[in-house]
C-alpha cells in the first residue's frame, strides 16, 4: 500500500522529468515534417494532417469499436500469457531438471517468427479472435517465462540461510525473500510481453480477421489512404506509449529502486 | 541452564572428512571462541551448531531458546530499507509492525547509525554502516544464543573496537552467550573465557584455552600479552604453520 501511495507522490515529479522526452519527440516529428516536404501528401502525409485525420477518427463510430476489438485480444492473449508464463517460468525454475530442459524449447520458441505462428493459427482455428489472440500469447509467452525462469534461479542461499537463523516461517520467506527478487525480473518481463502483444495483435489482424485496427489498416492499404494508415500507426504506437511511460514506468521504477 | 553441547562430532562433504570427533560445552553467559586458519571447517561447525546443516555423526544439543548469527557478510536484504532490515527477525517473531520499528530505532541508534540513514536501501550503505545494521538485526531479537562468523574481519579498527565493545557490554550484563568463530588470536583474546583451538584436515581440536579476568577489565596491554604467549604456544605455532625461518 506504501508503495503505492509514494507512486501517487512521485509522480507529478516524474512527468516533470519528462520534457526532454517531449523535445526528442517533436524533433521526430520534425524530420517526419521534412519527409512530407521531399516526398509529399501521397507518400508521406504531413504530421499535421494525420493528427487532424486521427482526431476525425476518434470520432468514428467504426473505429472506436475496432480499437476495443484490438485492445480486447491484445488483453486476452497478454493475459494468458502472463498467467501461463509466470505459472510454468516460476516452476521450471524451482526444480533444476525442468529448468534445463525448457531452456532449448524456449529458445526454440522465441526463434520462431510470429508470421509463421500466424499462419498456423490461421490453419488451426480460421479467421478470426482466437487466432490472434493465440499468435499473441504464444509470441509474447517466451518473454514472460524466461523472466519468471530467470529470477527464480538467481535467487541467493545466503538471503535463505540468513532467514532460517531467524527460523522464518515459510509465508514470510515467500513474501519477504522470494517475492521481491522474482518480482524484479517478472515485472520488466511483463512490460516487454504487452509491448509484444500490442505490435503482434494488429500484425495478426492484418492477416487473419476482418475487423479491428489491424484489419483497418489492411483496408487503408488497399485503398492507398496514406493518411489513415499513419494515423492509424500514431494511435497504436501513442496508446503503447501512454501505458508504458504514464502507467508502467512510474511502477517500474518504485519496484526496482532497491536495485543497483 | 541453557547449554550447547557437542559430542563427538564428525562431519563430511563426500570423501572428505571436513570435522572429526569434535566434543565441547558452552554454557549460558559464557563466550567461547574457535579459532583456526581459514578453511579450516569453523564455518561448517557453527552452521552444525545453529542448525543450518544436518548434522552426521556425533550428537548436538542446543537447549537455547532463541538464537541469531551475525555473518561475515551483512546478508542485508535489499529491497528493504534500513529499519526494516533490522526489524526483519523481530517479524518473524510476529512482532506488530510499530513495535518492531520501534525497536530498530532504539537499537539503530545505539549503533550509531543516523536518523537519515533509517529508510536507505543496502546499496546506499558502506560496508561499516551495513554491518552495522547486520549486528542490530542479529541483537535486536535478544537472543539467548549469538553465533559470530567473523563479523569484524572486513572492517576497520575504529568500527571493530566499537562493535566489540557493544558485544562486551552483553557479555557484561549476562545476558548473552557467545559462540565465535574467527581466524584473529587477538579478537578470540578479548572477548572470550573459552578458546579453541582447531587444527584443519581434518579439523579437530586440539588445544583448549581458558581466561578467567572479565571482559570489561582486560586492557590492550593484557591483551597484547596474551596474544604474545599465544602466539609462542607449540599447538599454535603448528595450527597456523607460524614457523620463523
Amino acid at each position: 500500500m506504501d508503495a503505492v501511495k509514494k507512486i501517487v507522490r512521485d509522480f507529478p515529479a516524474f512527468l516533470w522529468g519528462g520534457w526532454g522526452a517531449i523535445a526528442a519527440i517533436f524533433l521526430f516529428i520534425a524530420a517526419w515534417d521534412v519527409g512530407n516536404q521531399f516526398y509529399g501528401d501521397m507518400i508521406l502525409p504531413s504530421p499535421l494532417d494525420t493528427f487532424a485525420n486521427l482526431l476525425k477518427l476518434f470520432e468514428d463510430e467504426a473505429f472506436l469499436q475496432n480499437l476495443s476489438i484490438t485492445v480486447d485480444r491484445a488483453l486476452v492473449g497478454f493475459a494468458l500469457s502472463m498467467g501461463v508464463g509466470t505459472a510454468l517460468g516460476l516452476l521450471a525454475g524451482f526444480f533444476v531438471t525442468a529448468s534445463i530442459t525448457s531452456r532449448p524449447i524456449v529458445t526454440i520458441l522465441m526463434g520462431m517468427p510470429p508470421i509463421a505462428w500466424i499462419v498456423l493459427a490461421m490453419i488451426w482455428f480460421g479467421m478470426g479472435d482466437a487466432t490472434v489472440e493465440f499468435t499473441v500469447f504464444v509470441a509474447s509467452m517466451p518473454i514472460v517465462f524466461i523472466g519468471a525462469l530467470q529470477g527464480t534461479r538467481t535467487l541467493e542461499d545466503k538471503f535463505e540461510e540468513m532467514a532460517d537463523t531467524f527460523r522464518v516461517p515459510w509465508t514470510m520467506k515467500f513474501i519477504d525473500i522470494y517475492i521481491p527478487h522474482i518480482f524484479s525480473y517478472i515485472f520488466p518481463a511483463w512490460v516487454s510481453a504487452l509491448g509484444m502483444a500490442w505490435k503482434i495483435v494488429v500484425m495478426a489482424e492484418l492477416l487473419a480477421t476482418s475487423d479491428g485496427i489491424g484489419a483497418q489498416l489492411a483496408l487503408a492499404r488497399s485503398q492507398l489512404d496514406t493518411e489513415t494508415a499513419l494515423a492509424l500507426v500514431v494511435v497504436m504506437v501513442g496508446l503503447l506509449m501512454a501505458v508504458e511511460y504514464i502507467f508502467l514506468e512510474p511502477i517500474k521504477r518504485e519496484v526496482e529502486k532497491w536495485r543497483d | 541452564m541453557a547449554r550447547l553441547k557437542v559430542e563427538n562430532l564428525t562431519f563430511s562433504f563426500g570423501y572428505q572428512t571436513i570435522l572429526e570427533d569434535i566434543s565441547f560445552e558452552l554454557k549460558e553467559g559464557e563466550v567461547l571462541s574457535v579459532v583456526g586458519p581459514s578453511g579450516g571447517g569453523k564455518t561448517t561447525l557453527l552452521r552444525l551448531c545453529a542448525g543450518l546443516l544436518d548434522r552426521q555423526e556425533g550428537r548436538i544439543e542446543n537447549s537455547f531458546a532463541t538464537q541469531a548469527i551475525a555473518f561475515q557478510d551483512p546478508r542485508l536484504l535489499p529491497w528493504l530499507d534500513v529499519l526494516d532490515n533490522i526489524a526483519f527477525g523481530l517479524k518473524a517473531r510476529g512482532v506488530p509492525k510499530a513495535e518492531r520499528l520501534e525497536k530498530a530505532r532504539e537499537i539503530a541508534l545505539r549503533f550509531d547509525l543516523e536518523e537519515e540513514d533509517f529508510d536507505k536501501f543496502p546499496k546506499e550503505l558502506s560496508g561499516g554502516m551495513s554491518q552495522r545494521v547486520s549486528f542490530a538485526r542479529a541483537l535486536v531479537t535478544r537472543p539467548d544464543l549469538l553465533f559470530l562468523d567473523e563479523p569484524f574481519s572486513a572492517l576497520d579498527i575504529g568500527l571493530k573496537r566499537e562493535l566489540q565493545n557493544h558485544v562486551i557490554e552483553l557479555i557484561e550484563s549476562k545476558e548473552i552467550t557467545i559462540f565465535f568463530i574467527t581466524h584473529d588470536l587477538m579478537e578470540a583474546i578479548r572477548l572470550s573465557d573459552k578458546i579453541l583451538l582447531l587444527e584443519p584436515d581434518p579439523g579437530r581440536i586440539v588445544e583448549t584455552f581458558a581466561f578467567d579476568l572479565p571482559q570489561k577489565e582486560r586492557t590492550d596491554e593484557w591483551v597484547y600479552t596474551q596474544t604474545a604467549r599465544l602466539l609462542a604456544h607449540p599447538k599454535i605455532i603448528e595450527t597456523f604453520e607460524l614457523e620463523l625461518k
